[in-house]
């Protein structure tokens, strides 16, 4: 850090050397995960589109495939993935409060609660394998009507669930090393930002999941 | 291995640049002025390299039959376009004047995000090197546009490769775009109200507002574009159900924002131009502050004018031709407005200013023939013809890289601490824009009589054109060619200059010393003061 | 920092009020209401979405600032969504039948 002519510039402790008060830090970093998870919605908005382009175009192939999406595992994840919304919630309060065993516990949860859906997930996956239903050379459809159309309407499902478990195995991580800074003390109550953080982009991925999971589970399923 | 920088007195004052050196200082900065330096020198590679295959493309179009073979021409258009676009223009002026200045400019002392700043660095390079690594391996061929199904079923080129190259740089301009949009809102010294924001600022908010929000459609298009040419699941394959409009409709909702985001940059180095060189305020502040934001506003609206002839619904495209003529209108009022500042001005002739005269002759005319192929029954035959290539050419060289270096040498002084020789600059400066007109040109009249675009061979009767083409680009080529090595040599050897050697106003000349030092200035910068607060010329009679 | 802490029962309603509608999705979509089906699911799912960000995400003690960005980025898909299916829906309008008929 270099010396100016009038000195080294004074901050408070906590606070990095460009920001004027721990305030105008926290705002930003807050208002930095925001501006990314825009980002967020418009990675997933293209999916979106993309689905509901080709839902519109083949509604029968669609229709016929609505009948191999699990809902029970389907709903039992978005059970889980509310639950743990729940435990971050409360593992963000804990960091505001400055209660580290609290904060420990509810990411801990909140890790466990991930995990268990990402197994449902691989379960759910290994169905579709054995089934058939992964595009790809090994892709077979009983209904020969819809071998192409399902295909798509398939790739577009792995598509977007695998690109939102991704994004669940990075919060995984996080979460890793949020339970591992706040082991080591790195937390109070005048500064929990990365919880806090970590705690948008966590709500964020289970957000998208309430769409996904009407979207590809429960709509058609009548037809 | 350190640099030797030998100090031209004792007294030389400790600086971003001497505060310390090696090789380390650099790669592990955070300091948002040497950051941008770090990308002015990738962004100089990749211009060179971007530059090197117009050569070779400009050397094909000599002869009516080509010189190279079809594929070959196929690569060598294709990986032009991808390093000029997303290497070149699309970095420039954020990442090299945005990063050094808007701390700056809005009396910060970094960027709100440092470390993510050099993040982004890392990440463009990186990107960088996947996309030369497949030209090293023989190229794409598919078109800077990836149109499928020729890129996901049929090309047999590296397009995996490039495609995720693209898509990794795409980070780095969200991650910049980001950082700029909350040190703006946050990051501003006292009295630095929006309303006293220089007009460079607001087209960097504006600029970083489609990186955000248009950056992920292309990511998620090219992610979709990688898993189909693995998976052949015929998402983008009309052979297997799957709609290649589609495609185009997620490409171009970002690449048509992107071009506004390669001019608004620009647009704002022109205001700054403008008022300093003209001894004048801006004409309408307000409304050129406010046109940045409409721009990128409007702009995300208007993709499907590219998708005219490709099956779009009439109904949508009719919608889009006329949503594409509204956003002609705040890019008009900016155009008034400078031309107005100008008005009554105390002209000076300095090499910032002749390039910003070029870029308002050169944009006027490139967005005044995007309105020509905006006009949905004329762009049924200008569509694929040399017609759009001049025209983005007009607007992206003529505008954005004429922008470009006249920003460089207008804020060379601040950012070296030494003045370029002005002569060779002014020199230079004629010679860019007589070569480019001699290249860019003919191409309005080849695609008006129909030649069409990326076709390694044409008809013989449009061969003189495009041989005065290929003399413009050679004579464009000497013209960018000058100004690197002048900078280079005045970098080092060039006299020091004085603080403010243009009088110009605002905090980068006025409160930061030249050059700055680390944390921009000595003491905490008060903001009292309207933008472009220059004297106004005594009333005539 | 400066946030006045949120009472755990107010998450715990939120919570609870996330998991009954959760059930009610489900229930609903068991039911055989045609084109409603979907205005019903994607209604639903808009509540759900909007509890977790107004409550858990905070969004209810942010800034406008905060608020206006969260608003932009659903705009914005909404935008893209909107403009393509424009597209694919007028495409019958034409004296032509969509190429896919």
């Amino acid at each position: 850090m270099a010396e100016t002519d009038a000195g080294p510039l004074v901050h408070a402790a906590g606070v990095r050397h460009h920001f004027d008060t721990a305030e105008q830090q926290f705002e930003s970093a807050t208002l930095g995960m925001w501006v990314f998870l825009l980002t967020e919605i418009m990675f997933f908005g293209g999916m979106f589109g993309s689905y509901t382009v080709y839902r519109n175009m083949y509604p029968d192939a669609f229709a016929s495939t609505s009948h191999f999406m699990n809902v029970t595992l389907g709903g039992i994840n978005t059970a889980v993935l509310i639950c743990s919304s729940f435990t971050m919630a409360l593992a963000v309060r804990a960091g505001q409060l400055g209660s580290k065993k609290t904060l420990i516990l509810f990411l801990i949860l909140t890790l466990v609660l991930g995990c268990v859906f990402l197994s449902i997930k691989y379960v759910e996956y290994h169905e579709k394998w054995v089934d058939h239903h992964v595009p790809g050379p090994e892709f077979r459809y009983a209904d020969s009507r819809y071998f192409h159309h399902a295909q798509i309407l398939f790739f577009l499902y792995f598509a977007m669930t695998g690109m939102h478990a991704l994004h669940m195995i990075v919060g995984v991580g996080l979460l890793t090393t949020l339970i591992v800074m706040a082991a080591r003390n790195r937390f109070s109550a005048t500064w929990y930002t990365p919880v806090e953080m970590i705690g948008l982009y966590w709500h964020f991925v289970d957000v998208v999941w309430i769409f996904l999971f009407p979207l590809l589970y429960l709509i058609g399923h009548t037809a | 291995m350190t640099t030797t920088f030998e100090p031209r007195s004792i007294e030389e004052r400790a600086n971003y640049l001497n505060v310390d050196y090696g090789w380390k200082s650099w790669l592990f900065t955070t300091d948002h002025k040497r950051i941008a330096l770090l990308y002015l020198f990738s962004i100089t590679a990749f211009f060179l390299i971007g530059g090197a295959f117009a050569v070779g493309m400009r050397l094909n179009l000599v002869t009516p039959g080509g010189l190279f073979e079809a594929d070959t021409y196929n690569k060598l258009f294709t990986m032009h376009g991808i390093i000029m676009v997303f290497f070149f223009l699309v970095p420039s002026i954020p990442a090299v004047l945005g990063n050094f200045l808007i701390p700056i400019m809005i009396g910060a002392r970094d960027l709100a995000f440092p470390r993510i700043n050099l993040l982004s660095w890392y990440i463009y390079v990186t990107g960088g090197l996947f996309t030369i690594t497949a030209a090293f391996e023989g190229g794409v061929d598919t078109g800077w546009t990836f149109y499928a199904p020729f890129s996901t079923t049929y090309s047999n080129t590296h397009v995996i490769l490039t495609a995720m190259g693209v898509f990794v740089a795409g980070f780095s301009s969200i991650l910049t775009g980001l950082n700029f949009i909350i040190t703006i809102h946050k990051m501003r010294a006292p009295g630095m109200t929006w309303g006293r924001l220089p007009l460079f600022v607001w087209s960097h908010y504006a600029t970083s507002i489609i990186q955000v929000l248009g950056t992920p459609v292309i990511a998620i298009t090219l992610v979709l574009l990688a898993l189909e040419r693995v998976l052949r699941a015929g998402i983008f394959d009309p052979a297997l159900g799957g709609d290649p409009i589609l495609f185009q409709h997620l490409f171009w909702f970002y690449s048509h924002p992107a071009v506004y985001i390669m001019i608004l940059p620009g647009m704002g180095v022109i205001s700054e131009l403008i008022p300093c060189f003209s001894r004048k305020a801006i004409f309408g502040y307000n409304f050129v502050a406010f046109s940045s934001v409409a721009i990128a506003v409007i702009g995300f609206l208007v993709w499907g004018h590219h998708l005219f002839v490709a099956g779009q619904s009439m109904y949508a495209s009719t919608v889009f031709s006329l949503l594409s003529f509204l956003v002609a209108v705040p890019s008009a009022i900016k155009v008034f407005n400078w031309t107005a500042t100008m008005y009554r001005g105390s002209i000076s002739f300095e090499t910032p200013m002749l390039y910003a005269f070029g870029f308002i002759g050169l944009f006027t005319i490139g967005g005044l023939t995007g309105l020509v192929l905006a006009t949905m029954a004329l762009d049924v035959h200008l569509t694929d013809t040399y017609f759009v290539i001049a025209h983005f050419h007009y607007v992206m060289v003529g505008g954005m890289v004429m922008a470009y270096l006249g920003g460089i040498h207008f804020w060379f002084p601040k950012i070296s601490g030494r003045m370029y020789p002005e002569g060779w600059a002014k020199f230079a400066a004629l010679v860019v824009f007589v070569g480019f007109n001699l290249t860019f040109f003919p191409q309005f009249l080849l695609g008006y009589l129909g030649m069409p675009r990326r076709y390694h061979a044409y008809a013989p009767e449009f061969q003189v054109l495009n041989v005065m083409s290929s003399a413009g680009a050679s004579i464009l080529g000497v013209g960018y060619l000058i100004p690197m090595i002048y900078l280079f040599w005045a970098w080092r050897h060039g006299p020091k200059a004085p603080q403010n050697p243009w009088g110009a106003k605002g905090l980068e000349w006025e409160q930061s010393p030249t050059p700055p030092p680390t944390f921009n200035f000595n003491t905490p910068p008060v903001v009292t003061e309207e933008a472009y607060n220059y004297a106004e010329e005594a009333p005539l009679g | 920092m400066s946030h006045p802490i949120v009472p755990t029962r107010v998450y715990a309603a939120v919570f609870a009020a996330l998991i009954a509608l959760t059930i009610t999705t489900v229930a609903v979509s068991k039911l055989d209401l045609g084109e409603y089906n979907f205005i019903a699911a994607m209604t639903i799912a808009v509540i759900k979405g909007s509890l977790v960000v107004w409550f858990f995400m905070n969004v209810r003690r942010s800034s406008s600032l905060t608020r206006l960005f969260v608003g932009a980025g659903f705009l914005w898909m909404a935008i893209l969504i909107v403009f393509v299916l424009s597209d694919y829906f007028s495409r019958g309008w034409l004296p032509a039948p969509g190429w896919w008929k």
